[in-house]
């Protein structure tokens, strides 16, 4: 570090490496710098009202280096609560603060986008809904929203969404294009916003989890784990090891459905039909199974406070390695014919391409950033219980277009097929679920979990009566929407689908 | 290459779609009579146009579930279609976001009389763990009439189509869109 800061090691409760310290405004810029000239990269940045705590407000961000997830805390004034801008340090900033400014009215000082994000006409500029005297006043009269206007000869604009054409979230795509060539693209997003950060305050660890789970569906797993983990930390438990290797046998099959999907869907986006039909008839297996071994096909509220809430009997372990086996010799050549296939290839090769400098300069994450050389995997870099014992393979691309996506899905694909099988045959003995001590004192923990997109964090804060006061659930979606924005530079309109299929982003885990 | 792949995967894999599930008059939150005449008009092809008015994309996953081989779903008569103006059925998930309470009702304007709507998932139907507050409407039917309802967090893809031909076989159609609020 180019500067003394005293970091604080959050006591790992079943987490990975986090390291907490309060970190002085003044010192907010070159700290973020420091972190970005090491290679770092921010992940999250969120506020917090604490007045009724006896504080003011608290600017929260998180980072991802090589010593871990830093996690830094810095107070703000209670009467006009601004911070320096670190957009132009780490751009992937600009749409957290923009929400922050949204819901707190924590204001990034010279920042160069300063339009509202999350709000649309809903409430109105100067309410802010997560501070705790929030009243809902007027409404704002219309939206207007400024788009920033490509203009010169034979350019135009197509507008798609909110709602789309096909089976998808709602979101809105504003494409300026010459022909069928995309000159530019902007998302705007926030309108699945339902106050779920709001709706946290008050609720016990119990509901909260049932309510992580449900951020953003199809990472359930991914969110009730870092929800469970930041409670757990908090409260100094740990859950018992059994329920550990569960966990992870929940988020690896989570990971598996998700990636079955996508090859699946990616298949249909190039017109190969054979494709979707055969991952989906994989996916459809292992869905039709966790309903038969876990009561739910994607795992819903299997994860709790302090454990789990289902078990993997003998004979459904048994039955676990039968279907690994099983999906392993179904899936290679499925994969195999997506490499070999010249329509495929034709289609993915060089289509949405972001090379590793603009993801690192972006700070792309998760799946989309291994496809670009960025070579994050919290599973294999910092690994939490049981991670540490399986001694996960990152797969890793450098060629950043939809082939590279689709071959880390792919890799992935098997390696979680490889540690299920490991789980399946090593699950400690004993209980699933360790009571949870009270703490009588108001105490925060984040959690973090590298979940099927990448990493997901949630920040929790709980009263002194043990209810939760402050929740900030965070997807990797907020860092790569923008990337998505230039991945479709240059490409041609058809194949936005197919370039935004292989980010598979999510709009609820990022509208909140 | 490709083309021995898909072949041996082919006939490795044979035919696994199963029958379509009956209609559940039970799913039905409005009864009548059965209407002989959109019967007749429809026959059994219904378009499906599937509206996210803020759902937290685990309906979605059911619902490209079902369009996937096992449910057969076009077997069933039921197409996906990608406008509302083309559609019979709009299948709603979520709870209505308040950023989307307008879209939804503009949708629901825009697709042409007789139609239904099935609201698919615990959220749609009750508003779920989201409720109401000042960006969530609740469920579906504070926005727009409902006809079906699919509980379920989220219904299995077996459900969500008994709702869709629950909808066009026993509940009546909605002639007249409401007064917007």
């Amino acid at each position: 570090m180019p500067h003394q800061i005293d970091l604080t090691p959050l006591a790992p409760h079943g987490g990975g490496p986090i390291w907490q310290f309060a970190l002085g405004r003044t010192r907010l810029t070159a700290f973020a710098r420091g972190i970005q000239e090491e290679g770092g990269q921010l992940l999250a940045l969120w506020g917090a009202d604490d007045r009724h705590l006896g504080g003011t407000f608290t600017l929260h961000t998180a980072y991802l280096s090589v010593l871990g997830l830093i996690w830094a805390k810095t107070p703000l004034e209670a009467h006009a609560p601004s911070y320096p801008d670190i957009a132009h340090i780490f751009p992937q900033a600009g749409r957290m603060q923009r929400a922050t400014r949204d819901l707190l009215g924590l204001i990034a000082e010279n920042a160069d986008d300063t339009r509202k994000w999350l709000r649309h006409a809903v409430w109105s500029d100067g309410q802010f809904p997560l501070r705790r005297d929030f009243e809902l006043a007027q409404p704002e009269a219309a939206d207007a929203y400024p788009f920033v206007r490509v203009e010169g000869q034979g350019v135009h604009e197509i507008p798609v969404g909110p709602i789309h054409a096909g089976v998808i979230e709602p979101g809105h795509f504003r494409f300026s294009v010459i022909g069928d060539r995309v000159l530019r693209m902007e998302t705007r997003l926030g309108y699945t916003h339902k106050g779920i950060e709001k709706r946290f305050e008050g609720l016990d660890v119990s509901s909260g989890a049932r309510l992580a789970g449900r951020v953003c569906g199809d990472s359930h797993s991914a969110f009730t784990w870092a929800f469970c983990m930041a409670v757990e930390t908090a409260l100094e438990t740990t859950p018992p090891p059994r329920a550990q290797w569960l966990r992870a046998l929940f988020l690896e099959i989570e990971r598996l459905i998700n990636h079955l999907g996508d090859l699946g869907y990616l298949g249909n986006d190039v017109a190969l039909g054979f494709g979707f039909n055969q991952f989906w008839r994989i996916k459809e297996t292992w869905l039709r199974a966790c309903r038969e071994w876990f009561g739910h096909r994607y795992l819903f509220d299997c994860i709790v406070p302090g454990g789990v809430a289902r078990d993997l009997t003998a004979s459904a372990a048994a039955e676990v390695v039968r279907l690994v086996r099983e999906t392993r010799e179904q899936v290679r050549p499925l994969i195999e014919l997506y490499e070999e296939h010249a329509g495929v290839q034709d289609r993915f090769t060089g289509t949405g391409i972001v090379t590793p400098a603009l993801a690192a300069r972006l700070g792309l994450t998760g799946l989309a950033g291994r496809a670009s050389s960025q070579a994050w995997d919290a599973r294999v870099q910092f690994p939490w219980p049981p991670y540490q014992e399986l001694d996960v393979q990152m797969a890793l691309e450098r060629s950043g277009d939809v082939a590279a996506r689709a071959r880390v899905r792919a890799a992935e694909t098997l390696e979680s097929l490889r540690l299920l099988k490991t789980i399946a045959e090593s699950l400690p003995p004993g209980p699933l679920v360790r009571a949870l001590p009270t703490s009588a004192r108001v105490c925060e923990a984040l959690g973090w979990v590298e979940g099927w997109r990448g990493p997901v964090i949630v920040h929790v804060r709980l009263q002194a009566d043990g209810r939760l006061d402050r929740v900030h659930p965070h997807d990797p979606s907020w860092q790569n929407w923008p990337l998505l924005e230039l991945a479709v530079l240059g490409n041609i309109v058809p194949d936005f689908p197919l370039i935004n299929k292989s980010f598979n982003l999510s709009y609820s885990g990022a509208d909140l | 290459m490709p083309a021995r792949i898909i072949l041996r995967q082919l006939f490795k894999t044979g035919i696994i779609s199963e029958p379509p599930p009956a209609p559940d008059p039970t799913l039905a939150v409005n009864a009548h009579a059965l209407n002989e005449e959109i019967l007749r008009i429809f026959g059994r092809a219904v378009g499906v146009r599937h509206v996210d008015a803020g759902s937290c994309n685990a309906c979605e996953l059911e619902i490209h579930a079902m369009n996937g081989p096992h449910y057969n779903i076009e077997g069933a008569g039921v197409k996906f279609v990608a406008s509302p103006r083309h559609a019979d059925v709009l299948l709603v998930t979520g709870p209505v976001s308040a950023h989307l309470a307008t879209a939804l009702r503009r949708t629901f304007e825009a697709t042409p009389d007789p139609k239904w709507v099935v609201a698919v998932g615990d959220c749609a139907a009750t508003g779920g763990p989201f409720g109401e507050s000042y960006a969530c409407r609740g469920r579906v039917a504070n926005v727009i009439p409902v006809d079906v309802v699919v509980p379920g967090c989220p219904p299995e893809p077996k459900r969500i189509l008994a709702g869709i031909l629950t909808a066009v076989r026993t509940a009546p159609a909605h002639r007249q869109a409401p007064a917007s609020p």
